[in-house]
């Protein structure tokens, strides 16, 4: 029966413990080469300087709208002429930001200072793999290491600029792109992770792990989002809960976790669609229901971030 | 369960020698219903009096074990490997997945690639389905080391069938599917069909239909890629309900359009393996 801990590549015990066993890594964890600290590190602290606030959009389920907040948070963040947005979308196997953003199709192109993200207003810049795809069918069949350097390449040779907000939109999971994101940032300062889930407890039982990562690698939690929470059917009128919470929802999973519930949103079909058009569903649908509970959750979020205000000495918020 | 009592077949090559039929559940998508459709098509399939099996690779959020009513179970080893879960006294559904081998059902599994691709080795070698008529197994979201692991495992032990993708209507969906049909076609592994999802929500009170997640693209998606388009199946709480709860959802809601649906889908799919 394999034993499912993993020291960590950086332990004192990497490439030694019987789970190492079997492992492909074990050699070159056992060498000491992977307990060096990658220069990378610190190059992206210095870059990150000038990023004021950085938020992961995060869940353990896919499919649970993810891109759609992370897109939307953007949006609305953006929405204040005065600050500097940027939305990085780290999902390198699906990445969905360009079509939901209305920039599918972008080039990316590089100068002396870096990539130069796609601008989708002025104060509103966006980078993901899918920019650097040549067609839509184009598939990134790319193992952990692999998508690691293209993350760290992400933080460290995006010319960002100054930023007042950072969003990384995750795919789904506890792996090798989450790892990497807070290893990269690890001498930078996240403000912290939005988690998204369903209703369901399909998705609350990968959500938990999603928190347990979060503490495990010391990851402040800003609070969870209860996304498709009902659908008001638009000829009747009546609610029906298509994704039912049997386990009480996200509000008590957060009741028993300790979380701040952010908000909840409902289906709404104009939300798809507008993703499918690449356009804000907040714009173009102001006054829905659906729209009236992002701003709600955008003001949450916000709320907490402003609550700290990193200067440019703090360094190295996380031990690992 | 009896499983210290089970008696492990010891098949002459492999593990996988006495499964006549292995179908990968794919998506590029998270969330189009991968594991909802594997459960169901195993237990339509089961249903028609097939002996199936289920190898759940993925490993960061293993539904599968929920879906079936089998939550927390203990995996037992025989000579021949480890003997998978039965959800029933006949034995005619087993379910390997790594919801079995977690002591803490909430604890997460944050492993890189490789050591992701070495247990996904040992679940293709070392479980011993025995006599199956078709192993399902089910997937996690993307193109990357579970896929690139579990496809080079089972080539090496025993021809793939091919792959059902599943896709709900939005071009977002869609998008990264079309990317799944690329990775399906760079690595040779065949496209049986393609399952559009969530496609529709009729009211139970007024009967109007809400094309939530839009509408079509599943069928746009097959034309445009040369793939068979396997069928719809709507959204439906009752089979959400039925999911959370582990219930068959095929014995409780015989009558309804999602069943007619799933089992269109599932009986394409056996002649489609069985003309193979």
């Amino acid at each position: 029966m394999i034993i499912l801990y993993c020291p960590g590549t950086s332990s004192e015990q990497a490439g030694k413990t019987s789970s190492c066993q079997g492992c492909p890594n074990q050699n070159l964890c056992a060498s000491g080469a992977t307990k060096a600290p990658d220069p990378a590190i610190e190059e992206i602290a210095v870059k990150m300087l000038s990023v004021k606030h950085k938020i992961l959009v995060l869940s353990g389920k896919g499919g649970v709208g993810k891109s759609t907040f992370s897109a939307h948070l953007a949006h609305a963040l953006a929405g204040d002429s005065n600050k500097e947005v940027a939305l990085l979308d780290v999902d390198i196997c699906g990445p969905s930001i360009p079509r939901i953003m209305g920039v599918e199709g972008e080039q990316v192109h590089q100068s002396g200072s870096g990539w130069s993200p796609v601008y989708v207003e002025d104060n509103l810049a966006v980078m993901s793999i899918g920019f650097l795809l040549s067609s839509p069918d184009d598939a990134v069949i790319w193992r952990g290491p692999k998508k690691n350097g293209m993350i760290k390449q992400f933080l460290r040779d995006v010319d960002w600029g100054d930023l007042d907000y950072l969003v990384v939109d995750t795919p789904p999971g506890t792996s090798d792109e989450h790892l990497s994101i807070v290893q990269y940032l690890s001498s930078a300062h996240i403000d912290g992770a939005v988690i998204i889930t369903t209703p369901q407890e399909v998705s609350l039982q990968d959500v938990r792990k999603e928190i347990r990562f979060c503490r495990k690698v010391k990851l402040p939690i800003i609070g969870v989002v209860e996304n498709m929470s009902g659908f008001v059917c638009p000829k009747c009128k009546n609610t029906s809960e298509i994704f039912p919470s049997t386990t009480g929802g996200a509000e008590r999973m957060c009741e028993e976790m300790n979380l701040t519930l952010l908000g909840r949103i409902p289906l709404d079909p104009r939300i798809g669609k507008s993703c499918d058009e690449g356009k804000s569903f907040l714009a173009e649908f102001p006054e829905s229901p659906a729209a009236l509970a992002y701003r709600s959750v955008v003001q949450n979020t916000c709320l907490h971030t402003l609550r700290h205000v990193p200067t440019h000495t703090e360094t190295r918020a996380y031990t690992h | 369960m009896e499983q210290n009592n089970v008696t492990c077949f010891s098949a002459e090559g492999g593990n996988l020698a006495l499964v006549k039929h292995v179908v990968l559940i794919l998506s590029g998508k998270g969330g189009v219903g991968k594991s909802t459709l594997t459960t169901e098509l195993a237990l339509a399939l089961r249903h028609t009096g097939k002996k199936v099996g289920i190898l759940d690779v993925d490993l960061c959020g293993p539904s599968i074990p929920r879906m079936l009513g089998v939550g927390r179970q203990e995996v037992h080893q025989c000579d021949s490997g480890w003997v998978p879960v039965y959800t029933d006294a006949q034995k005619s559904l087993a379910l390997m997945s790594i919801g079995f081998l977690l002591e803490d059902p909430d604890e997460a599994v944050v492993w890189r690639g490789p050591k992701k691709t070495a247990l996904i080795g040992q679940f293709v070698s070392d479980v011993a389905w025995g006599e199956l008529d078709v192993l399902l197994v089910d997937t996690p979201p993307g193109t990357s080391d579970e896929h690139l692991a579990v496809l080079e495992n089972l080539k090496k032990q025993h021809k793939v069938d091919g792959a059902i993708l599943v896709t709900t209507p939005q071009a977002v969906s869609t998008g990264d599917v079309r990317r799944e049909i690329t990775f399906c076609k760079k690595t040779g592994l065949s496209i049986l069909g393609i399952v559009e999802n969530m496609s529709g929500f009729v009211c139970p009170h007024c009967s109007e239909c809400s094309n939530i997640f839009s509408k079509g693209g599943g069928e746009e998606l097959a034309k445009l890629t040369g793939s068979i388009y396997l069928g719809a199946v709507p959204l439906d709480p009752l089979l959400c309900t039925s999911i959370e709860e582990g219930k068959d959802f095929i014995q409780t809601f015989p009558d309804s359009a999602t069943f007619s649906a799933i089992n269109i889908i599932a009986q394409t799919l056996l002649t489609c393996l069985q003309n193979s």
